[in-house]
């Protein structure tokens, strides 16, 4: 099992888990995983609810300090930096490593003012810089054409596909090189499912993506790589392919074919 | 029947009944305010009683009601003139009356002293004046009382320019009083300096307060001489008159614009005969001070604290400790607040500061003494609890994915706070204010202890460097409710007072709470999540 997973970002990967485990106080949510992630490819995460898949996208970006009691063992690495370091700047890592979440989070703000919110606080002040990287922002969010008009509307009044690819669009505004997704399409209709999806396909020219889904036919879709969680283990991780078509575990063949708990 | 109690009609009306039962108690407190509140500038009708022995009685009719035996009636009247009766209020049987009228010369005097006078006016004897213009006695008499009122004017300058002479000696004398302190010897160049401005500024002073002695005894030569019901003379000086009126010869209009100018006088007069007469100014002015100043110094402390208890502070048995006594801290008795800030504030910090600043006019107290500043941040301490509990829950009903998408972002901590969760939170946070406004302009108890007086010389806010003065005492509504009510030589006389200074009281706790109202609702619009 280590042998094949290791093969996958084997090389010029973006971010190298090692080793990496998991504690809520004294329970552990995620065992000794090790992991590649590929530069510029879709890795989907799957498995059962309460396996650890959000848990462990949040390492990533360091999110899980905001919890008192969790603790974090091993190590992770993104472009050879150590990310659990005291010497990392932590903010700067979350703009390197961007993240949309489950429920789409619009800040009670315009809509101008959400897209460019990291950049101000990352202290931008030029006004046309902050339109230009808006608009290219909406732009690859596939957002722009609706929105254009209304820019200095609130982003409350969206539709929740809208605000879900806003959220998107305030993540790539920072211009990051991962970006984390959450289970970014649960909470969507089919239609804006597919925006989304749409969306993440162009996404992957630029950037790294990693995404969580429930979703098979959507991990299938969209993703170049799987990996699949069960029990805060990491089972299999290969091509999405492979996976799906030819899965060498049998956890996650049951899972996939939906004969799974 | 069965369905009756499974439907859960009964639980409805037993919720309804209480609902409705608390709004009619608040609405019948209300409507008794409103109506003796509102009703007390309006001119009443004079009414002359005639007696069948042959005396007369006049005045305005407060109330009629059955005698105690039973049989008849009885009706109270104010009849004013204290100085002649002794009293303001007689009631008399309705069984000796022959006959009630309204004489239309009647006239009322509003006076500086002795409260109302109903008679009918007499004579006018102005010796300095020239005949006074006006065909009738009536229109004379307004004649003299105006320009009684320019001569007036002219010295209240005079009282000015004494009042200012009189604070700088005030001035010099804390001078001596320093270099005496600090051990300059009485033959010293720097005393007999002072010494020598002081004797200079003492001939000014005293040839101006002799002018205006003079002054006023010319004018209290300008008299009018009234006659009360019976006959009985009375000669009073035209400046001591505040108004003179015919109720019973006014139109409606005339009413009306009399009713504004007592308004005009509540807002911006100053209190009268032990504040029963008068105006409201200093205590309105008080009151929006304090409650001003109070949320100046609660409304960022409570706030600070309350991000500290929710953002900052580690989730455990402390915090939980923690927000357990700010609760309860908002049940603690004000009257311990106020022994509280008499103890620490007045006695402890102001102790020092005048130990430290002005030790050369101690014992003579300057910041160790109750003073707006002193109750503003008594009262501060009162409810900063209600603004730590309405903020504190207000953060807490951000949803976390807000949070976590500004720092997802690469946004530090205090930046998501001043960016996004405080202006989230704002509308909660003013409902605290509200709430915390509220219950301070409530509030008399601690005050009576913390620098509240009955009459205050000088407003905390004026023209005189260094403006602000937090040293001074102040009036405030709430006390003046309890001092003319309660503490008042003349109770009966006070009552319409005590209804007005009920309702303007409520009236500024209204206002200031819809302005809040507003603010929160425009904040609400702009900050809260819409569905989807
Ligand atoms: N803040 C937390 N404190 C304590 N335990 C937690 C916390 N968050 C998650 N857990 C536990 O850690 C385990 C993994 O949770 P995680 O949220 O990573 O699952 P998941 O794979 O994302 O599930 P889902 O698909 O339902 O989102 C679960 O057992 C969960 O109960
Ligand atoms: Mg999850």
């Amino acid at each position: 099992m280590t042998a094949k997973t290791m093969e996958i970002g084997s090389s010029d990967p973006v971010i190298e888990v090692d080793d990496l485990n998991f504690h809520y106080g004294s329970a552990a949510a995620l065992h000794n995983i090790s992991m590649n992630f590929t530069r510029k490819k879709v890795t989907a995460l799957i498995g059962p609810s309460g396996c650890g898949k959000s848990t462990f996208l949040r390492c990533l970006n360091r999110m899980n300090d905001m919890i008192d009691i969790a603790r974090v063992e091993g190590r992770i690495r993104l472009n050879g930096d150590e990310i659990y370091t005291p010497k990392l700047d932590v903010i700067e890592l979350r703009r390197r490593v961007g993240m949309v979440f489950q429920k789409s989070n619009p800040f009670p703000k315009s809509i101008f003012e959400n897209v460019v919110y990291g950049l101000r606080i990352a202290g931008v002040r030029n006004r046309a810089q902050l339109a230009e990287s808006c608009e290219k922002a909406l732009r690859s969010a596939a957002l722009w054409d609706e929105v254009k008009d209304r820019l200095e509307d609130s982003a409350l009044g969206l539709s929740g596909g809208q605000m879900q690819r806003l959220c998107i669009a305030r993540a790539i505004a920072v211009n990051p090189e991962v970006i984390l997704m959450d289970e970014p399409c649960s909470a969507l209709d089919p239609k804006s499912t597919a925006r989304v999806e749409e969306l993440i396909s162009e996404l992957r020219e630029n950037y790294t993506i990693i995404i969580v889904t429930h979703n098979m036919q959507q991990a299938a879709r969209v993703s170049d790589h799987t990996a699949f969680f069960f029990e805060g283990l990491l089972v299999e991780y290969g091509l999405t392919n492979q996976v799906f078509i030819k899965p060498k575990n049998k956890q996650t063949e049951d899972y996939i074919t939906g004969r799974f708990g | 029947m069965q369905k009756y109690w499974r439907r859960g009609e009964p639980f409805v009306w037993l919720t309804g009944a209480a609902l409705t039962l608390t709004l009619v108690m608040a609405a019948a407190l209300i409507i008794v305010v409103m109506v003796n509140g509102l009703g007390v500038f309006w001119p009443t009708e004079v009414t002359q009683a005639k007696f069948q022995d042959g005396t007369r009685v006049m005045g305005e009719i407060i109330k009629r009601e059955p005698l105690p035996s039973g049989e008849g009636d009885r009706i109270q009247f104010k009849t004013g003139n204290r100085d002649l009766y002794g009293l303001d209020f007689r009631w008399v049987d309705t069984a000796g009356i022959i006959e009630l009228d309204h004489p239309v010369e009647a006239v009322v005097l509003e006076r500086e002293e002795y409260g109302n006078f109903y008679g009918f006016l007499h004579e006018i004897n102005a010796p300095d004046l020239d005949q006074p213009a006006g065909e009738t006695l009536g229109e004379q008499l307004s004649a003299v009382r105006q320009s009684v009122e320019k001569r007036q004017q002219e010295i209240g300058q005079l009282e000015e320019r004494v009042a200012g002479l009189s604070d700088r000696m005030q001035d010099l004398r804390l001078e001596l009083q320093k270099l005496e302190f600090e051990g300059y010897p009485p033959e010293s160049s720097a005393v007999k300096e002072v010494r020598q401005r002081q004797s200079l500024l003492r001939e000014d002073f005293d040839t101006l307060v002799a002018r205006h002695e003079d002054r006023r005894r010319e004018l209290r030569q300008i008299q009018a001489t009234f006659a009360d019901v019976s006959g009985t003379l009375k000669t009073v000086a035209v400046a001591d008159i505040v108004r003179a009126y015919y109720p019973n010869d006014m139109a409606w209009w005339e009413k009306a614009v009399f009713y504004l100018s007592k308004l005009k006088e509540l807002f911006l007069g100053e209190p009268r005969e032990a504040n029963t007469e008068g105006g409201l100014f200093p205590a309105i002015f008080g009151t929006v001070m304090l409650i001003f100043l109070m949320s100046l110094f609660s409304f960022p402390l409570g706030v600070i604290a309350a991000i500290y208890l929710r953002e900052y502070a580690k989730e455990g048995p402390i915090v939980r400790v923690v927000r357990i006594a700010v609760n309860n801290l908002a049940g603690i008795p004000s009257i311990v607040y106020g022994i509280f800030g008499l103890g620490f504030f007045i006695y402890g910090v102001g102790g020092s500061l005048d130990r430290l600043f002005f030790p050369e006019r101690l014992p003579t107290p300057t910041f160790g003494t109750g003073g707006i500043l002193w109750a503003s941040l008594t009262l501060a301490l009162l409810t900063v609890p209600v603004v730590i509990v309405a903020t504190d829950e207000a953060l807490g009903a951000i949803p976390k994915g807000v949070r976590e998408g500004s720092l997802a972002l690469g946004a530090t901590k205090f930046q998501t706070l001043s960016r996004i969760l405080v202006p989230m939170a704002s509308p909660g946070i003013m409902t605290g204010l509200i709430l915390a406004m509220a219950r301070a302009a409530g509030e008399v108890a601690p005050l009576m202890i913390t620098g509240v007086v009955k009459l205050a010389p000088a407003l905390p806010l004026d023209g005189d460097f260094p403006f602000l003065h937090l040293d001074r005492k102040f009036m405030h509504l709430g006390f003046h409710i309890y001092d003319i009510g309660f503490q008042s030589p003349n109770v009966e006389a006070a009552k319409p007072m005590v209804f007005v200074t009920t309702l303007l009281l409520v009236l500024i706790v209204l206002i200031m709470s819809s302005v809040a109202i507003h603010l929160r609702n425009k904040m609400k619009k702009r900050y809260t999540y819409g569905t989807f």
